[in-house]
């Protein structure tokens, strides 16, 4: 039976999901130079395009439809015939299921254009369309099945994802790393100035990111509930405490920086998004906290082993949701959601072992299907620019635009 | 007839400008330029350590003057400008061959 407060609550985290894409787009926009601050932004922008139609023509049917053996949904809801008005009560019983399908297309839009961080600056951007639409399809898909599909094997095993800190940040943060590799620095990485060209735009970005991540976690509870209501706190706590450790680490190092600032939101609101809807307040406090130290660090160790992954995908997200989805491992509990499961700190330090299994399993397969799906496409359609058109600027040599 | 042209920080434009006001001293252009000298950039704050900034903003003025308003304009410029700190900028003078003023089409100091 449909709710109409459920619903009208999942219909409004849609569009609230729906603005992060751009959101991530200003975010990463401003943290470039000059001359790529279009082609930053219309990469991340452009999943709103071509996955939008991705996901309607088959991208939600492998994820969510029939399951073939755990592995892949079938394509019995090509082009999402027979997903209606009414309700599919394996996903969510009170609303829609057009409006769960929607909800999960905001996700499957925005995941790729976190990767986009990871080779801005040098990316051509057909090979980039290419490159997307693919992983949308080789990657997001059947690990969306895997975890939040009827009858995906992890899922069969027990492994919670509350709002998708492995479905959609693990997968961003080792996909960003593996393409990385491929794609190569950018021409004078380490020795000419890359300094961030906008960094009032950085925080719009960070803000909208932060007000759309209540759509992300709150709508993940499906329903105008408690429990929804659970997870917003959750998130606002997670992403205040990221923010406020980076800016003691920042300042410990010289001044607190707004750019630091806006970057441990972003790890702390990762680092909860798995967890959101298992653990309280204090839990989500010590899960932003602990994440933004650790990726913190894991960018000192980046930089120094000279890796250009330019925007710090793999450390922000990818960590962000590795810490986030071993916390549910540790502090989940049925108190505040009693469809989840316990974790360690209450009796039950199983569900940490299939924390770490599906975690393992998402990140390996991220970062090897990604690899070799940049290398065939950078064989196929190419991945990088040439030099020229590198120095001019993307704006410029595959968008014929600037802002000056 | 001659050309003062200065380097300064961009935060004493407004306390310079008063001054050569003061002294009867309206007529100049100004230019946002970005620049480097013994000091060569800052490091600045990025999300994690350090970034550069190899050129600093600075404001270019010039002015063109009669001869003997020179060292007076100069001696301003260099009082109020001066911090004492790295990054204050520098003054050249150079000789002017001959200036029109387009309204009247009077030419030389008449002009200026």
């Amino acid at each position: 039976m449909i709710n109409s407060g459920d619903t009208a609550w999942v219909l409004i985290s849609t569009a609230l999901v729906i603005l992060m894409t751009p959101a991530v787009g200003f975010f990463y926009g401003g943290m470039v130079r000059k001359k790529n601050i279009l082609s930053t932004i219309m990469m991340c922008f452009a999943p709103l395009m071509v996955i939008s139609i991705q996901w309607v023509l088959f991208g939600y049917t492998l994820a969510f439809g029939p399951s073939h053996s755990g592995i892949i949904g079938g394509l019995k809801w090509f082009g999402l015939i027979g997903v209606g008005q009414l309700p599919n009560a394996d996903y969510a019983a009170t609303i829609p299921a057009l409006a769960f399908m929607m909800f999960q297309a905001a996700f499957a839009i925005v995941t790729p254009s976190l990767i986009v961080g990871a080779f801005v600056e040098r990316i051509k951007f057909a090979g980039f369309l290419v490159f997307s639409i693919l992983w949308a399809t080789i990657v997001y898909d059947p690990v969306t099945h895997w975890l939040w599909g009827m009858g995906g094997w992890l899922r069969g095993m027990g492994a919670l994802d509350f709002a998708g800190g492995i479905v959609v940040h693990v997968t961003a943060g080792f996909s960003a790393l593996a393409i990385a590799l491929v794609v190569g620095k950018r021409m004078g990485y380490g020795k000419d100035n890359m300094e961030p060209s906008n960094i009032p735009l950085v925080v719009i970005g960070t803000v909208l990111l932060w007000f759309g991540w209540f759509g992300f976690n709150g709508g993940s509870a499906l329903g105008a509930n408690g429990l929804a209501t659970s997870a917003v706190v959750a998130t606002n706590t997670a992403g205040a405490m990221g923010a406020t450790v980076w800016m003691i680490l920042s300042w410990l190092h010289r001044r607190p920086s707004l750019l630091s600032v806006a970057t441990g939101a972003v790890v702390g609101l990762a680092a909860i998004t798995p967890a959101s809807g298992f653990v309280d307040p204090l839990s989500a406090m010590v899960i932003g906290g602990v994440a933004a130290v650790i990726s913190y660090y894991i960018i000192v160790l980046r930089m120094k082993f000279r890796i250009d992954e330019s925007l710090d995908v793999f450390a922000c997200h990818g960590i962000g949701g590795v810490c986030g989805s071993l916390a549910v491992g540790i502090f989940a509990s049925k108190a505040i959601n009693p469809a989840g499961a316990n974790g360690w700190l209450y009796g039950n330090p199983a569900l940490l072992n299939s924390q770490i299994f599906a975690v393992a399993v998402t990140a390996v397969f991220s970062f090897a299907a990604t690899y070799i799906l940049a290398k065939f496409v950078d064989r196929f359609v190419g991945l990088r620019v040439k030099e020229n058109e590198e120095m001019v600027g993307l704006d410029i040599s595959q968008h014929a635009e600037s802002i000056v | 007839m001659k050309k003062v042209e200065a380097i300064v920080r961009p935060e004493r434009l407004e306390e310079l400008r008063e001054a050569l006001d003061s002294k009867g001293f309206s007529g100049m252009t100004i230019t946002e330029v970005k620049g480097r000298g013994v000091q060569r950039g800052i490091t600045l704050e990025w999300r994690v350590g350090d970034y550069r900034v190899e050129f600093m903003p600075k404001i270019k003025i010039e002015m063109v003057l009669n001869d003997t308003d020179v060292n007076e304009v100069v001696d301003i410029i260099q009082k109020t400008c001066a911090t004492g700190n790295i990054g204050d900028g520098k003054i050249f003078v150079y000789p002017i061959e001959q200036v029109v003023k387009i309204r009247t089409k009077e030419n030389g100091t008449k002009a200026i």
